[in-house]
């Protein structure tokens, strides 16, 4: 197969356009595991509806959910100041194209931009690493789930008891409002922001991974347990399925702090990466 | 299967409980934030709004040779207009609210007394979605842009939809509250 490189932020529209309209092959398997052991007539009949939907948006090329969120990037590998141009453009180019729904607005006035940038979007991460390849990974964020994040400064007294129960009450009480069955993305450690920041990172594990921190593992564990126990169920209208997966992510923190965050994906959760090799050949994954 | 025609009157609401599921056919209106917020601050609102079927949805659409298309139409959270719906219901005699996630007391009660239901839309499952609202009669308000105007759909299979708080004060999320609240208690005790 002969690949022709294509400008960068063409690239950018193919990435978009795959995480919106395909979920990755991680994901549905999650969702196929949870119908086959759900035992809700309603909640059965949800996913039902969810998979169904996946299959449609795939084979039709639109995106999966109205909401196509605001992208999140994280660039890593070989970075130069031309990227955020790159991806910029790309976004530009995409809003209308895949489409996009145009979703920023400015936070005073609310006046929407209309091509989805504005000040400070999108919102880019950079990780150079050494190598000649660059990769590209985008975290489509909608707000239904976004708007659920939580963060709390305990105190290091609160310990492992108090983590699970800010954790447990972070997800229970936003039911059904991020489209459960949810991903849940908990960031423990760093500072205030490090920590919001280790929560989202955290979504960008697939969800047949398996977490090699012990103490993370099992605490991912137990909360599944928990929170699939609880009976929300699939948008909140009760069953054995709240959440997918749980992933924790962790960092050291002042030994005075113990900052927890919960960032939620919905079932809806979208992803997908790009390496852009030295010849300008891409190559996408998911 | 039961399928509702949209719009609806008194009666057909009142028939309904929670648990069933739904199609609706005929016309679906779309309102979020600010459409519910121009609303209630017209003299003189659109009549569409009358007796309608309330879609809590900002869609994607595609305008084609000044022809709009619906690409992508799932439900947004409602619980963002839990200080409004009260006053639509009862102002605007609006016969079915659609959204995902429920709403709070004070919505309940008025779609007890004026005769309205809550039905829950699948999350996210906008293409699935879009499809059954088949065409688009018209927009108002464009001005508030695409997510937050007043699109107007006939639908031909819009659903499923789960009858999720119905003319009787009757609510799944309530009954699932309940239990969810058990599992908080156990584990923060
Ligand atoms: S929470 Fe996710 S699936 Fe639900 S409407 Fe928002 S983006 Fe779509």
């Amino acid at each position: 197969m002969i690949r022709m490189p294509i400008p960068l932020e063409d690239v950018v529209v193919n990435l978009l356009r795959l995480a919106n309209t395909k979920l990755p092959d991680d994901v549905g398997w999650a969702l196929e595991a949870a119908a086959s052991w759900e035992t809700n007539e309603i909640a059965y009949s949800q996913l039902g509806g969810i998979m169904d939907n996946m299959k449609k948006a795939e084979f039709t090329g639109r995106p999966m959910c109205q909401d196509t969120g605001i992208p999140v990037f994280y660039v890593s590998g070989k970075i130069d100041a031309s990227i955020e141009e790159g991806i910029r453009e790309g976004l530009k180019k995409a809003t209308p194209l895949i489409p996009l729904r145009p979703n920023t607005v400015h936070p005073l006035t609310r006046k929407n931009s209309g091509d989805n940038l504005g000040d400070g979007m999108p919102i880019i991460h950079y990780r150079p690493t050494d190598g000649d390849f660059t990769e590209i990974t985008v975290l489509p964020k909608g707000a239904g789930s976004e708007n659920m994040t939580r963060l709390a400064m305990l105190n290091p007294a609160d310990g492992a008891d108090g983590i699970k129960k800010f954790i447990v009450s972070a997800v229970l009480e936003a039911g059904g409002r991020p489209c459960p069955p949810t991903i849940v993305g908990v960031g423990i450690g760093g500072t205030s922001d490090k920590c919001v920041e280790m929560a989202k990172e955290a979504l960008l594990r697939p969800t047949d991974s398996v977490n090699e921190n012990d103490e993370e593992r099992e605490l991912e564990d137990e909360l599944f347990t928990i929170l699939n126990s609880s009976g929300l169920g699939p948008m909140g209208l009760g069953g054995d399925t709240t959440v997918l997966r749980v992933h924790v992510k962790t960092g050291y923190c002042h030994t005075a702090s113990l900052p927890v965050a919960v960032n939620l994906n919905c079932w809806a959760a979208r992803r997908a990466t790009v390496r852009i090799m030295k010849d300008g050949t891409a190559e996408y994954r998911q | 299967m039961i399928t509702l025609y949209s719009p609806m009157n008194e009666k057909d609401v009142r028939g309904l409980r929670i648990g069933q599921v739904v199609h609706i056919k005929g016309t679906v209106i779309t309102g979020r934030d600010e459409m519910h917020m121009r609303a209630l601050s017209s003299k003189k609102a659109p009549e569409e709004l009358n007796n309608s079927t309330l879609f809590h949805c900002g869609p994607i659409m595609v305008s084609d040779n000044n022809e709009w298309k619906v690409i992508a139409a799932g439900p947004t959270t409602s619980a963002r207009m839990n200080s409004m719906e009260a006053e639509m219901i009862t102002r605007f005699k609006i016969r079915a609210v659609i959204g995902k996630g429920g709403m709070d007391d004070r919505t309940l009660k008025a779609m007890k007394d004026v005769g309205c239901v809550y039905l829950a839309a699948i999350g996210g499952a906008a293409v699935s979605l879009a499809e059954g609202l088949s065409e688009v009669k018209g927009v108002i308000w464009e001005d508030l842009g695409m997510a937050e105007a007043m699109w107007i759909f006939d639908a031909s299979q819009f659903g499923p939809l789960v009858v999720a708080m119905d003319a009787h004060g009757n609510s799944i999320y309530k009954d699932v509250n309940a239990k969810v609240k058990r599992t908080m208690e156990r584990i923060q005790s």
